[in-house]
C-alpha cells in the first residue's frame, strides 16, 4: 500500500498501490474527502475535495 | 485463575460485574454477597444471567471473604466499604472498590463533597485512582484500586490530553454531563418512577456534583498545575445506560485542528478502550452513548470554536461499564497481570 497524510488532521492514510490521479480517498479519522492529484513512486499527493456538504443539522 | 468475591452484587454495577466475570477465562467467582437477597439465586435479581450460573447471593461475612478470595470487588453504597476494607487489606487481599470511598487523596475533601469524615484517611494515599489511561503502572502494583465515578471518568478522559498539553485555561472548565437512568442505582424513589423519569431532560445537579472533586484532582495531576477549577452540571436524560460529557474549555493559545488531533492521538496512542470520534461522514460524527452501550469503550471527540475561542471536548461511555464494572475488570486485569483487555473485548450493542 502507498501512504499519504490528511492535510487537516494529520492522519496516515493508506492508498491502494494501483491508485490513479483523480481518485477520491476518505480520511479514516476525520472523514475529509481527498482527491489524488499526483503520484510519484510511493509518494501520493492529495488535496481537499470541494463538494457541497450534506445538511446534517436538525 | 483468581478467586474473586463481589460485595454488593445485587445492584446494577454488581450485576454487570457478574456478567463480565462469569465469562472471564481467568476468574472463578468464589463469593458474592447481598444483604437483601441472601439465599436467592443470582438470576432472580439479574435475569440476563439465567442459564449462565447457579450461584446464590450470600450474607456478607468478612472472614468468609478472607478465607475464600484473593481479590474482592466492592460495589457498595458510598461510605460503606471504607469500614471493612481495612480488614481485607490486612489479610492480604487485593481490592477493586467501585464506591467513592478511596477516590479522593485529600481527607478534607470527604466532609466537603460527601458530608462525612473518612474513617481511614491513612489509606487514601495507598489507594490508586483506577483510570488505567492515567495510572496504568501504579495500578499494576496496587493492593487497593479506587474505580472512578462514571461522570468523572468521562470528563477526565475528554480533558486529560488538552490539560497536559497546556492549551486550555484550567481555571475555567465547565462540564455539562447527561446521564442515563441506571446511574441512579437500583433503589427506586419517586423521581426514578417510570411516570416521573420517562422523557425527562432533568437538570438534577446543576452545581456541586461530587464528581467535581475527582476531576479537579486528576486534572491537577495530569497538568502538573495547582490551580484547576471545574464547574459541573449534571442532567438526567431519557436513556437507561450511557453518559455524554460535553466539556467546555477556553483556549489559552491558538491551535488548529491538526495540532488538536496530534495532542489527542499522542495521549491515547495504543489505548485499548479509547476511540477518537470526530468524523464528517456516517451516523455518529461525534461521541454518542448510543455507539458505546454494552462495551468498555470511551469515545472521545472535540471541536474548536473560533468565535468564542473554545475547545469543546466530548466523551461518551457506558456508565455501568467504562464508568463502573468494565473499568473495574480492566483494573483487575492489570492488578493480576492478565492482558488488560481480557474478557472486555465485546463491541457495543447497536442499535439500542
Amino acid at each position: 500500500m502507498k501512504k499519504t497524510y490528511c492535510p487537516e488532521c494529520g492522519a496516515e492514510i493508506e492508498v491502494a498501490d494501483d491508485v490513479i490521479v483523480g481518485e477520491i480517498v476518505s480520511c479514516p479519522d476525520c472523514g475529509l474527502e481527498l482527491e489524488v492529484v499526483e503520484i510519484e513512486g510511493e509518494t501520493v499527493k492529495v488535496k481537499v475535495l470541494q463538494v457541497s456538504g450534506e445538511d446534517w443539522g436538525e | 485463575m483468581v478467586k474473586v468475591g463481589v460485595v454488593g452484587a445485587s445492584g446494577y454495577t454488581g450485576g454487570e460485574l457478574l456478567r463480565l466475570l462469569l465469562v472471564h477465562p481467568e476468574v472463578e467467582i468464589a463469593r458474592l454477597t447481598s444483604r437483601e437477597y441472601a439465599g436467592e439465586y443470582v438470576f432472580r435479581v439479574h435475569p440476563n444471567l439465567r442459564g449462565l450460573t447457579s450461584l446464590k447471593f450470600e450474607r456478607p461475612r468478612l472472614e468468609d471473604l478472607v478465607d475464600k478470595c484473593e481479590l474482592v470487588f466492592t460495589a457498595t453504597p458510598h461510605g460503606v466499604s471504607s469500614k471493612f476494607i481495612p480488614r481485607l487489606l490486612e489479610a492480604g487481599l487485593k481490592i477493586v472498590d467501585l464506591s467513592a470511598d478511596f477516590r479522593l487523596k485529600n481527607p478534607e475533601d470527604y466532609p466537603k463533597w460527601y458530608g462525612w469524615s473518612h474513617p481511614h484517611p491513612e489509606l487514601l494515599e495507598k489507594a490508586v485512582y483506577g483510570v488505567p489511561e492515567l495510572h496504568r503502572e501504579e495500578i499494576r502494583g496496587a493492593q487497593l484500586v479506587a474505580c472512578p465515578g462514571c461522570m468523572a471518568v468521562a470528563s477526565i478522559l475528554a480533558l486529560a490530553p488538552p490539560a497536559k498539553a497546556g492549551i486550555i485555561d484550567l481555571e475555567k472548565i465547565v462540564l455539562d454531563v447527561k446521564m442515563g437512568s441506571s446511574g441512579a442505582g437500583v433503589k427506586p424513589s419517586r423521581s426514578t418512577h417510570h411516570a416521573e423519569r420517562y422523557g425527562v431532560v432533568r437538570p438534577y445537579k446543576p452545581v456541586g456534583h461530587r464528581h467535581t472533586a475527582e476531576v479537579e484532582q486528576e486534572l491537577k495531576l495530569v497538568s502538573g498545575g495547582d490551580s484547576v477549577r471545574v464547574a459541573m452540571s449534571a442532567h438526567a436524560v431519557n436513556i437507561v445506560r450511557g453518559i455524554l460529557a460535553t466539556c467546555h474549555t477556553f483556549l489559552s493559545r491558538e491551535i488548529d485542528q491538526a495540532e488538536a488531533w496530534k495532542i489527542y492521538r499522542e495521549f491515547y496512542r495504543g489505548e485499548p478502550f479509547i476511540r477518537m470520534v470526530k468524523d464528517r461522514k456516517g451516523v455518529c460524527r461525534l461521541p454518542d452513548p448510543k455507539a458505546v452501550v454494552g462495551s468498555n469503550y470511551c469515545d472521545i471527540g472535540f471541536e474548536i470554536d473560533r468565535h468564542a475561542e473554545r475547545l469543546v471536548a466530548l466523551s461518551a461511555l457506558d456508565n455501568l461499564l467504562k464508568g463502573a464494572s468494565g473499568i473495574a475488570v480492566q483494573n483487575m486485569n492489570l492488578v493480576m497481570g492478565f492482558p488488560e483487555d481480557l474478557g472486555l473485548k465485546q463491541p457495543a450493542l447497536y442499535p439500542v
